[in-house]
């Protein structure tokens, strides 16, 4: 089986599982939704429409931000049970095809909840953007692989600790921080209009390959540690 | 396991003891500078001499993360070849991250007290104080990483956790300089302090450098103390012999 062939198995499973029980994605829906009508009571966005355009994009993220870590740990507690997690240390799949598959289906999942959530977002906020709002289809998939990415990768090292919910945001947030600037920056600059957003794109980018890749060369120690 | 090595010899002793001397009589020195020599700021006045406290602790800060990487490298390559090499390399990225947070900490405690009179705000969110906040978030993160996991894992994903934050440090450096600035450009380096002012910057510079190499080794030590006394106690419990833990009596034994 080449190194592609155990991607696609790892992503095929976790996508069925998914389908089966769809945790994940209703939660994390459900959740969002929640955390976008909870910022809603703490300002009122449709009387201030230039302050809805200027907050928006980062409480946009926040709430992704929330529901996917709340969708991360689950992803792994799945392989727990029954010691699945214990049979893939054991077995001759490279390790980081076990990541890169889980988080390929992290990143479908949480890509779904965008797709509801984006204009259930803009209606619920009254949102008139004023910028070129395709450009928020390059920055919605490269700011949820960067949150994703490197997420799956701190859930499973997290897994391994004591407290692990605790953990996940511990870890997780401050590494994000600079991807997490980007990611609302550019949100940002795309509904007010206001500047470009190609500098916080490319910043996305940069931070994306640098960090898949550490992922990827580094998730063995994670997987194998005892 | 040997014992007699866990209390350092005579010679490292009488060699800390002079060096804490050393460090004493800097700091006392640079404190004159700083205090009595140098002449009060243009503008700023009296105030601007928390100057020689707060660049010197800032700018070293940024030193052992480095210190910390190599530690975490060394103990990923090392742990399954050369335990003993992969202890240390250990203790010396745990100790380099404390070092850390202290710098950062002096950093960030001073540049406040310096912002509050002279920019009328405690804090603000330009470039230089969120790098720096984001610097002492990072270490946080990898010292709470390393309290919350049981010790066998502990150094592995604290090693993995240290790469990253090493990797973050650059990008977010750079992303917070493209955010914002409102922080002075750094000027030592611009030529823009009064010669006056330099002895008072390189005394307290070499004090403080000084004190973190002393904190740093005193850490190593003791965290190499704490690991020869959880290797003694894991033995003592395979073999049964309750007189190893002896020793050990009064000592914590956490998983750090």
């Amino acid at each position: 089986m080449t190194y592609l062939g155990h991607l696609l198995a790892h992503l095929r499973k976790d996508l069925r599982l998914e389908w089966r029980a769809r945790d994940s994605v209703n939660g994390m829906l459900f959740f969002a939704l929640l955390v976008v009508v909870v910022f809603a009571l703490a300002f009122d966005p449709t009387a201030y429409p230039t302050i809805a355009r200027q907050i928006s994009g980062g409480l946009l993220w926040v709430g992704l931000l929330f529901a996917s870590m709340t969708a991360l740990n689950q992803s792994w507690s799945r392989e727990l049970r029954n010691g699945v997690l214990d049979a893939h240390r054991l077995a001759a799949a490279p390790a980081s095809a076990f990541f890169a598959g889980k988080a390929l289906a992290n990143f479908l999942f949480v890509t779904a909840v965008e797709v509801v959530l984006a204009p259930v977002f803009a209606v619920l906020y009254n949102l008139h953007p004023l910028g070129r709002t395709s450009v928020l289809l390059v920055i919605l998939p490269l700011g949820t692989w960067a949150l994703v990415g490197n997420g799956t990768f701190f859930a499973a090292l997290s897994l391994r600790t004591r407290n692990r919910e605790l953990l996940l945001p511990l870890v997780l947030l401050p590494i994000s921080a600079p991807a997490l600037l980007a990611m609302i920056q550019a949100t940002t600059a795309v509904l007010t209009g206001e500047s470009e957003p190609g500098l916080w794109i490319n910043l996305l980018i940069a931070y994306d390959i640098v960090f898949t890749t550490l992922c990827v060369l580094l998730f063995d120690f994670v997987l194998r540690e005892d | 396991m040997q014992t007699s090595s866990s209390t350092p010899s005579k010679n490292t002793q009488l060699f800390a003891g002079l060096w804490l001397l050393a460090t004493l009589a800097v700091l006392a020195v640079g404190y004159r500078q700083a205090i009595f020599v140098a002449p009060a700021e243009a503008t700023m006045g009296d105030v601007f001499r928390i100057f020689f406290y707060h660049v010197p602790n800032a700018s070293l800060a940024l030193v052992p993360p480095y210190i910390n990487l190599l530690g975490s490298i060394g103990y990923l390559y090392w742990r399954g070849k050369n335990p003993d090499r992969a202890a240390k390399s250990d203790a010396l990225a745990i100790a380099a991250a404390e070092i850390t947070l202290m710098l950062t900490t002096i950093g960030l405690v001073t540049g406040m007290l310096w912002a509050r009179p002279i920019w009328g705000i405690w804090w603000t969110f330009d470039e230089r104080l969120t790098t720096y906040l984001l610097l002492w978030l990072l270490y946080v993160s990898y010292i709470l990483l390393r309290r919350l996991s049981s010790s066998g894992q502990a150094y592995t994903l604290a090693a993995v956790v240290s790469i990253f934050a090493a990797v973050d440090v650059p990008i977010t450096f750079m992303s917070i300089r493209w955010w914002r600035t409102q922080h002075p450009g750094p000027v030592l380096t611009s030529g823009k302090v009064d010669h006056s002012m330099l002895p008072a910057v390189f005394w307290n510079l070499a004090g403080w450098a000084m004190f973190s190499l002393l904190t740093l080794s005193f850490r190593y030590l003791l965290e190499r103390r704490r690991q020869r006394i959880a290797v003694a106690q894991a033995e003592a419990f395979l073999t049964d012999d309750p007189a190893v833990f002896a020793p050990a009596a009064g000592v914590p034994l956490r998983g750090y």
